[in-house]
């Protein structure tokens, strides 16, 4: 029992929410700081202690579900959820109040759970509540914005869990008896019959509720609606943990599913052509995530052993690198109040470390040569590029280049450096350096390990942690300076168009994206609805109203003190009709006999 | 919380200020640029396509060519894609009958 409550997935959640639940006096702000990071470094070593299988399992309603079941895939995403909960604490450490990290150490155990799940009852029961706690880290921005947002993001998540549950339910159908592992793990072994649509709705079903968490094309804008609105910290532990486990989630479940070779490669461009004209800075991250998730969403799709590395390798470095740009935006968000584009410039001056470390992280996801995309997102390229798939490979090339273009150069750039914009403003806090030299220290790792292991033979941890062994060199030649002369032609490219005055400038203005159709046009077909209802009621009282208004003057003229019914008779009158009437009852009498 | 410099020649003058320098900048990537096409010259790629006769992707001067004109191509369709999907700042805040809340 212990050992079960102990298990990394619920010693992060209970632990966060006893630590929540402790009185102010008890527990002074510093101990509960210690303790919140003292979390996750526990929950990593006793997850370092369990070897590979299945753990923790118990029983839910006279079915047994697997708390744990660790292997490569899931050992690599576990590794690096513990890093990021652990990264992310520190980072929000600059606000008094605790409610962030507590949230964020929460939402990171969910996590855990998902990937760690053994099952998909475990799976899904995990899902729910991570979409609920990450929820919690929109709304805590306070603004009106972030409420509608966390509103519209939960929503989103609660389609996707709803999904998840009716496929897991209609494969319990079909199969007769509860999804197990062994159907977990190869969701694309059931589709072999009829591929993915209504002939296999289950896992048609479970592989959109994934898509979705993994901002496929059109399901996307939840991401992109909803982080940039989150506060400094709240962005930092949302960009780690949702997209990521949806990744795992089918890595799990459909590696090799070919229809995600041209999904991915579709996230992997259109996101960049809006990350061009973005003016929230965090938005273009948010959108340079999409772009990121269509690397890793092909690996899956190409599901060769290397594919699968790249994918997962990519998770675990995105994770880094994005966070660390995530939390530069964060710390000029905190203390500029914005991170327009448009207004922002010349901040390298008041903001040198942070600008040094946002450039980390800008060369880290752009792959430049040392960094860690280009020991990681390389895998994938070169998975393409083995299977012979040549338009996906030059989209990826395409979107590596757009990659630079707008998360590698545009944000440190406009943020940084362009024309002085005149704002003054302090360092980071200290707590947003440390947590931001952590992520650029373990991006940076990553980058270095292959060059290590090429000159001096050391083992490359990084690329042991990987799901499959990996047989790849990094520092070819070939594959620097090719690279090298993509990255520094796209950025000659941006230099010229900056220079010809071609360059579109930053507009303070929102772009119309997916969520316009139900943000507008849902809204508006929604209004629609609801006027013709309320003017189908109107019609209808109207008529009604006329039809007794008629009957009503009916009834006054023949009933009314004037009316033929109801005027006064004289008693003369009376006494001639009722004579009539006995006589022609007389007639009537006599001629019925006859 | 931040506050606004207006003061021309009031703070410290870096180096980027001139803007002699940032053209420095300029030319130095372009010099950096045409040592890396140079490279070319210099090794034998291990190239993994041989389409477009050959070009990509092994071909002389590919990735510098691909690199430079699908980023200038990306922007120039990016700016054209504002004059359908740009709207106001307040655009979604704006009361449902049109008008500014």
């Amino acid at each position: 029992m212990v050992d079960f409550l102990l298990s990394p997935p619920l010693l992060l959640m209970f632990g966060s929410v006893a630590l929540a639940a402790a009185p102010r006096n008890v527990l002074p702000r510093t101990v509960l700081r210690a303790l919140l990071l003292a979390l996750p470094v526990w929950s990593l070593w006793r997850f370092w202690g369990l070897d590979f299988g299945d753990h923790a399992q118990f029983d839910l309603f006279g079915q047994t579900l697997t708390l744990m079941r660790i292997d490569g895939l899931s050992r690599i995403f576990a590794v690096i959820f513990h890093l990021a909960a652990l990264i992310g604490s520190v980072y929000s450490f600059y606000v008094k109040d605790n409610f962030q990290p507590l949230v964020g150490v929460f939402y990171a155990g969910s996590a855990l759970g998902v990937v760690l799940a053994g099952d998909l009852w475990t799976l899904f029961l995990f899902w729910e509540i991570a979409a609920v706690s990450s929820a919690l880290l929109v709304w805590v921005r306070r603004s009106g914005r972030a409420a509608g947002a966390g509103l519209r993001y939960l929503g989103m998540q609660m389609v996707s869990g709803v999904m998840l549950l009716a496929g897991i339910v209609l494969l319990r159908h079909e199969l007769g008896a509860a999804p197990g592992w062994a159907e977990f793990r190869d969701l694309t072994g059931l589709l072999e019959d009829g591929g993915l649509g209504f002939a296999n709705l289950g896992p048609t079903l479970i592989l959109l509720a994934f898509g979705l968490k993994a901002a496929f094309p059109l399901l996307h804008s939840w991401l992109i609606d909803a982080y940039p609105e989150s506060t400094p910290a709240g962005a930092v532990f949302l960009s780690a943990f949702t997209t990521k486990f949806a990744i795992y989630a089918l890595a799990r479940a459909f590696p090799g599913q070919s229809e995600l070779i041209w999904i991915g490669g579709l996230m992997t461009a259109f996101p960049i052509f809006f990350a061009v004209i973005e003016n929230d800075l965090r938005r273009v991250l948010a959108y340079s995530m999409t772009n990121q998730l269509g690397f890793m969403v092909v690996g899956i799709g190409i599901g060769t052993e290397l594919a699968i590395n790249g994918a997962a390798a990519h998770a675990f470095a995105d994770i880094l690198f994005k966070g660390l740009l995530f939390m530069a935006m964060g710390a000029v968000l905190y203390r500029v109040g914005h991170v327009n584009g448009s207004d922002l410039g010349g901040l390298y001056k008041s903001m040198p470390i942070t600008t040094g470390l946002c450039i980390v992280g800008a060369a880290s996801i752009s792959a430049f040569p040392l960094f860690s995309a280009f020991a990681t997102k390389s895998l994938i390229m070169s998975a393409a590029a083995h299977e012979h798939y040549l338009w996906l490979w030059l989209v990826l090339l395409f979107a590596s280049a757009g990659v630079f273009h707008h998360a590698g150069i545009k944000i440190p750039f406009f943020a940084f450096f362009h024309h002085d914009s005149g704002i003054r403003c302090k360092e980071a806090p200290r707590s947003m350096i440390v947590a931001m030299v952590l992520a650029a220290a373990a991006s940076m790792a990553i980058g270095l390990f292959p060059l290590a292991e090429m000159w001096f033979g050391v083992a490359n941890p990084f690329y042991e942690l990987l799901p499959y062994p990996v047989d790849y060199e990094v520092y070819t030649t070939t594959h620097v300076i090719t690279q090298s002369q993509l990255l520094f032609f796209s950025a000659l490219a941006f230099a010229t168009l900056m220079r010809t005055g071609l360059y579109p400038p930053e507009l303070r203005s929102v772009n119309l994206d997916a969520d316009w159709l139900y943000r507008r046009v849902g809204l508006r077909v929604w209004d629609g609805v609801a006027a013709a209802c309320v003017a189908l009621h109107r019609a209808g009282y109207a008529v009604a109203g006329r039809l007794a208004a008629r009957a009503l003057a009916t009834a006054q003229r023949h009933l009314g003190p004037q009316g033929f019914l109801g005027r006064s008779w004289l008693t003369a009158s009376m006494a001639l009709w009722v004579a009539l009437l006995l006589a022609a009852y007389l007639v009537v009498f006599y001629w019925r006999l006859g | 919380m931040a506050h606004h410099d207006h003061g021309k020649h009031g703070g410290k003058r870096y180096w980027l200020d001139d803007k002699r320098n940032v053209a420095k900048v300029f030319y130095a990537l372009i010099a950096v640029d045409v040592l890396w096409l140079a490279a070319d010259f210099f090794y034998k790629k291990k190239a993994e396509f041989d389409a477009w006769g050959g070009w990509a992707d092994g071909g002389l001067g590919f990735y510098p060519v691909y690199g430079f004109v699908g980023a200038f191509l990306l922007v120039l369709a990016a700016k054209q894609m504002r004059r359908v999907l740009m709207r106001p700042e307040d655009y979604y805040e704006r009361r449902r009958d049109g008008g500014a809340s």
